[in-house]
């Protein structure tokens, strides 16, 4: 009996002794944190993706807690009601921004772009690209390591083993620009996700000649121009032979997408066509799946 | 051009050495060490041997299949040689049941929980053996005398030269006279565990080891070597309870642990001086758990401790760097 | 024997074409001159489409300091400047010319007469090695008359020449010395005027006997020439390795040079090539290619023209093998692969190599089992296995404390690897990572 209460007394004793001791030093080396701080990281999502350029969550919601406005800071993740939150602790204003999703430009799929030598080295976009132009003719186009879907913190792209091209999840997709940032190429572009996700962009970010860009692949922008003269609005523009829409210009009409001969401008989440459309089914103009992910 | 080329940044060539390859020489190695053990315990070396090797195969393909849905690993040769050593740790007359644990704990515990064969931070089939010292103690610390070849169950039991040595070293000096000659300490003509009993087997495999290129001397040597300073220092202050350094070096699992264990890839450092310091910890270890511990062995505790410590050394120990000396 | 201390690989030497008398490859229909045939800028065209061209004409100037001329090899008309996909796999601007008889530049001494003196000036030397577009034959382009002007602080004391050819396969440089190695030995002079010393070594690897007893008797009446011959180790021809090897010296890491432990290393094939340019007059428009291959039918070494697409060479050689699965440019070990045969030959196209499809594929990658063979492969004292993890978690900060920017790119620890991991491909990505993080630093300062 004694026995168990001297083990009792003991164990119990050095308990309280050590209790004491970290209360005090708890006490002694006590960081000072606003608790705004804290209270902003509650909001965010804490996946610490860095979209917003800082290390981590709790460095934004630190930085959000010194600035003087909320200017430059937006937590790419967070809807706007979470902004409007933080904006509401921290007692500064903030503007509504406008919702993105990453868009991939590349449409250079098995058959689109056929494959004309192996690459057998690293698995890595990135180690590809150092080295040559991967596995097809096209020098500018998807490596299809994956690079972004390692680089993707929301499970929001997957690679399609059908087309060899990464897919993104628009319902998951945060827009924190992680994958753009990882693609040795830039083709993964953030753009306005718009009104019932409609898009219509270039799916091609090819930079050269027109023989050349087709022969590499058939759904290749050939810097034809046509695009340019159909837009009424003045949002597409031509470069080193290669089409870009401007999404804050562009007002989705989709004029350009029946004149591009190379299929290449890409018109998502818009319903059907009526049948006075052109007897041939153009590709883009299927509508999107049942899940609501773009798929091409 | 018909062919599609491949793409791939230089080297475009390969010596041609591989993980099979490797794998395939260490158990070549260990070979004169399991027929000089065929040699001096009879079948029972056999029955555990094979028992131990045909249990850590099943319960590698079975973890590989079942578990992680993985293609079968089986064919890279380590869990033959994690077998092979298990094996050699265990007395040649130790339960089956006892065995085929023990291979579990190795492969499941040891290896494949950690990733399989790469990752694992310690030696698996010293992961087994030390479990099933601490589980079975008694039967894992008597070991059968030598010369009863068809004896498996009911082998008679004896001292080993290591229990003779902790007692000598206790204050049992009419011990001495139990201790084998050195010659029969060298041959293997003694008791102990499979593989442990015949340095000379072992000393051929680790020349087999260094002619394939398979490991570098740095390991056994710095092993080796510290036993023998560390324990010729304590015979040169009192001859009569320390013994000869040569009695350290050719019984218990030094030579083993020295030449097979220690130097296992994946637990090891990676650089020639983060090596050495690894060897010279385990041979200060095991003289230290020789003479001041509780089992007269310590081979095993010691290459456990400093696998732990293998990630400090290679952050430590660098290779020289060219050009650094200039500098 | 000599060589250098840490590291080091044999793969197998393969010298299928040693004794193989060089040839001279026929005119090509049409030669390409890529623009970035060497290290540093692009050269600018000094040419327009139309303009006729002689042999020796230069087409393009030196784009700044650390770049080259480059001149045509062949004479005809200027048909286009376009893009072409050269060795580096990217496309790049060139320069297109159809072929047109073959008329040289008057000013080129075409004799087969040796020229011994030389008066120039230290500087006009230089000035001509520039005007005629010389760079560094080993490989790596380094446009030469940079390389013969070491900063002021540095003491040169000797001048070294890279005969090692330690690369298996090739034998450009091999056979080169054996059939002029007289002109090798004025262009060592030339270069030992330029550096204003008298001590020059040449290091040749001992599986080229016959080339070391021909220099040896060649260099007997000289002084201040030496014949070292060095025990056979990959990568000996590397500029550093050399270095220590023959003197015994390490270079500091980068930035630092040659220059700052006293030598200039030059490859035998540059000093041919200064030769011609100081004492023929005769730009760099001509190469020794090897083009070998364990399936092909007829090795060879071949004096080509630059801008002469590899397709020529290859078939002059008796074509492509069927199972070929690698065409590279440059050996076996540092040699870059061909996206396909069209590819011009250009300055440092030091040998081509058809690998068949069996040896090209790598075999499936495994685990790091942490053999530690790769550590003590690297001749720089690097551990690969830690660099290439560090890469592939993207840890730049981990590669740059592990001296990533040391790394040569040999390729030993990917080739003695048992793993088959492609542990060069994820050093060479932080290497270009670290690199671009401290040029961005550096430019902050």
């Amino acid at each position: 009996m004694t026995f168990i209460l001297t083990a009792v007394l003991v164990l119990g004793a050095t308990g309280l002794v050590l209790g004491l001791v970290l209360y005090l030093i708890s006490r002694k080396f006590k960081v000072e944190e606003d608790p705004r701080v804290g209270q902003i990281t509650e909001l965010l999502p804490g996946a610490n993706c860095g979209g917003c350029g800082f290390p981590g969550c709790s460095a934004f919601a630190a930085a959000c807690v010194k600035s003087d406005s909320m200017e430059g800071l937006k937590c790419s993740v967070c809807k706007s009601e979470v902004m409007q939150q933080i904006a509401s602790i921290t007692g500064h204003a903030v503007e509504v921004g406008v919702e993105k999703v990453a868009v991939v430009r590349c449409n250079g799929s098995c058959q689109n772009r056929p494959r004309t030598r192996v690459y057998d080295g690293a698995r890595s976009c990135a180690a590809a690209a150092l080295m040559n132009g991967g596995e097809t003719g096209c020098f500018f186009g998807c490596l299809g390591c994956g690079d972004c879907v390692k680089a993707c913190k929301f499970d929001a792209i997957h690679m399609d083993p059908e087309t060899g091209l990464p897919v993104v999840d628009q319902d998951k997709c945060t827009a924190c620009g992680a994958c753009a940032k990882a693609c040795p190429r830039g083709i993964i572009e953030l753009r306005n996700k718009n009104k019932l996700d409609r898009r219509v962009y270039v799916s091609c970010v090819n930079k050269d000649k027109g023989p050349i860009a087709k022969k590499a692949c058939s759904v290749a922008c050939i810097g034809c121009g046509k695009c340019v003269k159909a837009c009424p609005f003045e949002a597409i523009t031509l470069e080193n032979n290669l089409a870009y829409i401007d999404f804050e210009k562009c007002r989705l009409c989709r004029k350009c997408v029946d004149e591009c001969p190379q299929q290449t401008i890409m018109a998502v989440n818009f319903p059907p066509k009526k049948a006075a459309a052109p007897a041939q089914p153009v590709q883009t103009e299927q509508p999107a799946p049942a899940d609501n992910t773009v798929t091409e | 051009m018909a062919q599609k080329l491949y793409v791939t940044t230089s080297p475009h060539v390969h010596c041609g050495d591989t993980i099979e390859r490797n794998m395939r020489w260490v158990i070549v190695a260990l070979m004169p060490a399991l027929i000089a053990s065929f040699v001096v315990f009879g079948l029972g070396s056999l029955i555990v041997t094979a028992t131990s090797v045909a249990s850590c195969l099943f319960f590698e393909w079975f973890i590989t299949k079942v578990f992680l849905k993985k293609p079968s690993t089986l064919a890279d040769g380590s869990a033959i040689i994690t077998g092979i050593l298990l094996a050699f740790n265990l007395p040649s007359n130790l339960p089956l049941y006892m065995i085929v644990i023990g291979a579990l704990v190795a492969i499941g515990i040891g290896k494949m929980a950690f990733g399989g064969l790469g990752n694992n931070p310690f030696n698996p089939a010293l992961v087994g053996r030390v479990f099933l010292l601490i589980s079975f103690p008694a039967k894992m610390t008597s070991w059968p005398v030598p010369h009863q070849l068809s004896a498996y169950a009911d082998a008679v039991t004896g001292a080993t030269p290591m229990n003779l040595i902790g007692q000598i070293a206790g204050g049992n000096v009419s011990a001495a006279d139990q201790l084998p000659g050195l010659t029969d300490l060298f041959l293997g003509n003694i008791g102990g565990c499979i593989g442990e009993v015949s340095a000379l087997a072992l000393l051929i495999g680790l020349v087999i080891l260094l002619w394939r290129k398979v490991i570098t001397w740095h390991i056994p040597v710095a092993i080796l070597l510290t036993v023998a300073v560390l324990t010729g220092i304590m015979w040169l202050i009192n001859p009569v309870l320390y013994v000869n350094p040569l009695y350290h070096l050719c019984s218990g699992g030094l030579m083993l642990g020295a030449i097979f264990m220690a130097t296992d890839y994946v637990t090891s450092p990676m650089t020639h001086k983060g090596m050495l310091w690894y060897g010279a910890g385990i041979g200060f270890l095991t003289v230290i758990i020789r003479y001041f511990g509780s089992y007269p062995e310590g081979m095993s505790f010691a290459i456990l401790i400093m696998n732990a410590v293998t990630p400090l050394i290679n952050n430590w120990c660098k290779p020289k760097r060219f050009g650094e000396a200039v500098k | 024997m000599n060589t250098f201390k840490i590291g080091g690989v044999h793969p197998e030497p393969n010298k299928l074409t040693a004794d193989r008398k060089i040839e001279t490859l026929g005119l090509p229909k049409q030669a390409v001159f890529p623009l970035s045939q060497h290290i540093g800028a692009p050269a600018v065209p000094c040419v327009q489409k139309g303009d006729t061209v002689m042999v020796g004409t230069r087409i393009a100037e030196p784009g700044g300091f650390m770049s080259a001329s480059i001149h045509s090899s062949v004479s005809g008309k200027v048909a286009k400047i376009d893009t072409i996909v050269d060795a580096s796999g990217l496309r790049k601007p060139a320069i297109f010319i159809d072929v047109d008889g073959d008329e040289w530049d008057p000013s080129i001494d075409r004799s087969d007469k040796l020229v011994l003196q030389c008066n120039l000036s230290r500087e006009e030397i230089i000035e001509k090695i520039k005007n005629a577009g010389v760079v560094g034959m080993g490989g790596a382009c380094f446009p030469t008359h940079v390389k013969l002007s070491p900063p002021k602080d540095c003491t040169i004391d000797t001048l070294i020449i890279n005969a090692v050819e330690c690369e298996p396969y090739l034998t450009a440089d091999h056979r080169l010395m054996l059939e002029y190695p007289d002109q090798i030995l004025i262009g060592i002079k030339v270069i030992l005027k330029v550096l204003g010393i008298d001590r020059a070594v040449i290091g040749i690897e001992a599986n080229k006997p016959d080339a070391i007893e021909l220099m040896r008797t060649k260099t007997a009446m000289v002084s201040g020439i030496e014949v070292m011959p060095l025990k056979m180790k990959y990568p000996q021809g590397g500029e550093k390795q050399l270095i220590e090897a023959v003197t015994g010296r390490q270079v500091p890491p980068p930035p630092a040079l040659p220059a700052n432990v006293g030598c200039v290393v030059q490859n035998v094939g540059t000093v041919f090539a200064i030769y011609e340019a100081v004492m023929k007059n005769k730009p760099l428009f001509e190469r020794i290619v090897t083009v070998t291959g364990q399936e092909l039918r007829n090795p060879c070494n071949l004096k080509v023209r630059m801008g002469t697409p590899v397709s020529q060479l290859i078939e002059y050689a008796g074509g492509m093998p069927e199972d070929t699965g690698k065409l590279i440019s440059g050996g076996p070990m540092m040699g870059r692969p061909l996206l396909d045969d069209t590819a011009p030959v250009v300055k440092g196209t030091s040998g081509l190599l058809m690998i068949p499809e069996s040896d090209a594929i790598r075999r499936e990658e495994r685990n790091c089992i942490r053999c530690a063979k790769c550590v003590q492969a690297c001749p720089m004292g690097l551990e690969p296995y830690l660099l290439a993890t560090a890469s592939e978690s993207s840890d730049w900060e981990c590669a740059e404390e592990n001296w990533i920017m040391s790394c040569i790119e040999c390729g030993c620890c990917q080739s003695t690897c048992p793993s088959r991991r492609p542990l060069l491909d994820w050093v060479r990505l932080a290497k270009n990572r670290v690199g671009g993080i401290i040029r961005a630093r550096n430019a902050k300062k």
